[in-house]
């Protein structure tokens, strides 16, 4: 497949998704787009790719191919507030709901793919409450958009794999 | 067929057995099942939280931001949304005939999401059932589980399904919330770089889904009595269809036929389809259920998505599909197929399709072409009618003076199968579920029957932490007896 072959990407991958017209399931496609404004990271595409979706899929296992590390981004309902960083581990996922597939199962996917370990992946869990259709983000999941797109900045501005494992282990 | 199973005589004396969520399906459903004290099923209804308010959430907006804001109503199926209300919105904007560049891009990006969906559900929601079998591990029931024992299977899927999204990236520019249509035609060319790339794969894509279909044809027919019988009900079957009578996914006339094949109404303009179609309100349910004027609420109920479209078309335009259609014909023996899990076959006779007339498209010269937008003259009310993959999908809009939207009628195809899902699930209840215990297993077999007809259920929000699988046992006087819990890593707990 010349598009399992295609061009090498950037490095880093920024993988947010959600329904942005769902209320706080917004809140990674709206970190994607407050990081995509930033004038640095906007000026390094070469260095780091943004990529959106409403849901993870198996497909997106092809998307983690050489990368250097990649950061996946979503609301969350019950991870403390105002957002966690995590590694991501493979996991065979049990749960076989799989038209929305967990950021570990796409892992697990990319290695049955690709024949080799996925690279470096974190998560960005913000904290959410509400996710009705036509609902916008609601005020509290505002304040927790803004820490974590500072955060995300932060990390963005530095991307030495263990400088991010250091930020996952310390909580 | 199964009515009687419906509405129990005494629901008040009766076990109550709840699958909530039903798996694999796009969105929340659920299953309840009423059972007496010899086990004997005497209801059982599947409960679908439909588009919560999504009507709502389009009226009010002007009509020219439509074929954007309803691809948010669905995380699977963006794509027929989209062109299903950008169909509706071109007779707002008078225009009946896009240019032949237009019409060619928006058919490939059809093409591109019914071909990347039937993957998806073949290869990634089905194909654990049918090659692992419905009562098998549970543990094993899953995309990863496929991928590690039939490695080359897995491999194509994900494949496939990348090679339908890049289809619709080219033609929109993004892999979602894409502008690709727009009012009376479409907003970009596609540039030769992006049609050769398409053209690098498509031959590949097409040999997969050749595999596919003789998978499928495969597995069906080896345990031909078993799958023939699981979840069979005999329906009307409804669809598009082209005015020769073609398969037709994007546009084309409405075609309805009872369970022999006979025609009730055929070449019916879709924007007259409030004439042959109704929709009944029943209190047990969120979900409405269509019905065909002409044959009552009794006898009206129908199918739609791929088995109804493969058994109402007269011929596939493309010859491999074709070819598959023939064996899929020569199995029913000159009758509809009405088995269930045809659905699966029928599904794969499509994908197969959907890659042949890409390339088709791809390699026809008009579809590099610049005259994209016709104009005409603005009128009040619009209908778009498409074949989603899941099948017809209707989009209805009403347009006040200062073009916003007063009034908005969709008609999903997960609606349109509603009744047809209900029967299927009374079906494997009534043959299944007798006397037995109850099991994981045993009540995957009703997911099985859900599963065929993918439904949509519409619910992009996906956040992590939710979707347990819960059963509860209820006997007669109300108290929970057993209790089953599936967490979100699949690990099952009896409490």
């Amino acid at each position: 497949m010349s598009m399992i072959a295609a061009a090498t990407p950037a490095p880093v991958l920024v993988f947010g998704y959600g329904n942005p017209s769902r209320g706080d399931d917004a809140l990674a496609p709206l970190l994607l787009q407050a990081l995509q404004s930033d004038d640095r990271l906007a000026g390094a595409s070469d260095q780091v790719e943004f990529l959106t979706d409403f849901q993870l899929q198996v497909e997106h296992a092809l998307d983690l191919a050489e990368r250097r590390v990649v950061l996946f981004a979503d609301a969350h309902v019950s991870c403390p507030a105002p957002f966690t960083f995590t590694r991501l581990s493979e996991a065979r996922d049990d749960s076989y709901t799989t038209h929305a597939m967990s950021p570990a199962a796409v892992l697990h996917v990319y290695r049955q793919v690709c024949g080799r370990a996925p690279p470096p992946c974190y998560l960005l869990s913000i904290r959410g409450q509400q996710f009705e259709l036509g609902e916008p983000l609601g005020d509290e999941a505002r304040d927790h958009l803004e820490a974590a797109v500072a955060f995300a900045r932060d990390l963005l501005s530095d991307t030495t794999p263990a400088r991010w494992q250091t930020l996952a282990a310390s909580g | 067929m199964y009515e009687h199973l419906e509405t129990a005589q005494n629901p008040e004396n009766l076990r109550r057995v709840v699958i909530d969520p039903v798996t694999r399906v796009e969105g929340h459903g659920k299953v309840t099942l009423l059972m007496n004290e010899q086990n004997r099923v005497e209801q059982a209804r599947l409960h679908i939280v439909e588009f919560r308010g999504f009507e709502r959430f389009i009226q009010g907006r002007p009509y020219w931001e439509l074929p954007v804001l309803v691809q948010r109503l669905c995380g699977i199926c963006p794509v027929s949304h989209h062109l299903a209300a950008a169909k509706a919105v071109d007779q707002l904007v008078g225009v009946d005939q896009l240019t032949p560049t237009a019409e060619k891009l928006r058919r490939l990006m059809h093409l591109g999401q019914t071909l990347q969906s039937h993957a998806l559900h073949f290869f990634h929601l089905a194909t654990p059932d049918l090659l692992f079998g419905f009562e098998s591990d549970a543990a094993r029931r899953n995309i990863v589980a496929v991928l590690q024992a039939y490695p080359e299977v897995g491999l194509e899927g994900v494949r496939m399904r990348k090679y339908g999204q890049e289809v619709i990236r080219m033609i929109s520019g993004k892999r979602v919330h894409g502008s690709a249509a727009i009012p009376g035609g479409m907003n970009k060319p596609l540039s030769v770089a992006d049609r050769d790339y398409l053209l690098e794969d498509i031959d590949d894509v097409t040999n997969w889904a050749q595999k596919a279909v003789d998978l499928i044809k495969g597995v069906f027919l080896s345990s031909e009595e078993y799958h023939q019988h699981f979840a069979f009900i005999r329906t009307n079957f409804m669809s598009l269809s082209r005015a020769d009578g073609a398969l037709e996914l994007y546009h084309g006339g409405l075609r309805a036929r009872d369970q022999f094949g006979n025609t009730i109404f055929d070449h019916v303009d879709y924007r007259n389809y409030t004439d042959y179609l109704r929709e009944e309100v029943r209190p047990w349910s969120y979900m409405k259920f269509p019905y065909i004027v002409s044959l009552g609420k009794q006898q009206g109920w129908y199918r739609v998505g791929p088995l109804a479209r493969v058994n109402n078309c007269d011929f596939i335009s493309t010859p491999l599909a074709e070819e598959a259609r023939q064996a899929f014909l020569a199995y029913g023996a000159g009758s509809p197929v009405h088995g269930s899990l045809a659905f699966h076959w029928a599904r794969m006779i499509e994908a197969l399709h959907s890659a042949e007339e890409i390339k088709n498209l791809l390699l026809d010269p008009e579809i590099l072409g610049t005259d994209l937008v016709t104009k005409g003259e603005r009128r009040p009310e619009g209908v778009g009618v498409i074949e989603a993959p899941r099948g017809t999908l209707f989009h209805h809009y009403r347009i006040n003076d200062d073009d916003l939207v007063v009034k908005a009628n969709l008609i999903v195809s997960t609606t349109n199968n509603n009744q047809a899902m209900n029967e299927s699930i009374r079906s494997v209840a009534d043959r299944y579920f007798d006397g037995r215990e109850l099991t994981e297993g045993l009540l995957n077999n009703i997911e099985v029957a859900i599963r065929a007809y993918d439904p949509c259920l519409s619910c992009a929000t996906h956040a992590l932490g939710k979707m347990p699988l819960q059963i509860e046992l209820i006997d007669a006087t109300g108290t929970p007896v057993d209790c089953l819990t599936k967490d979100s890593s699949g690990a099952i707990q009896r409490a």
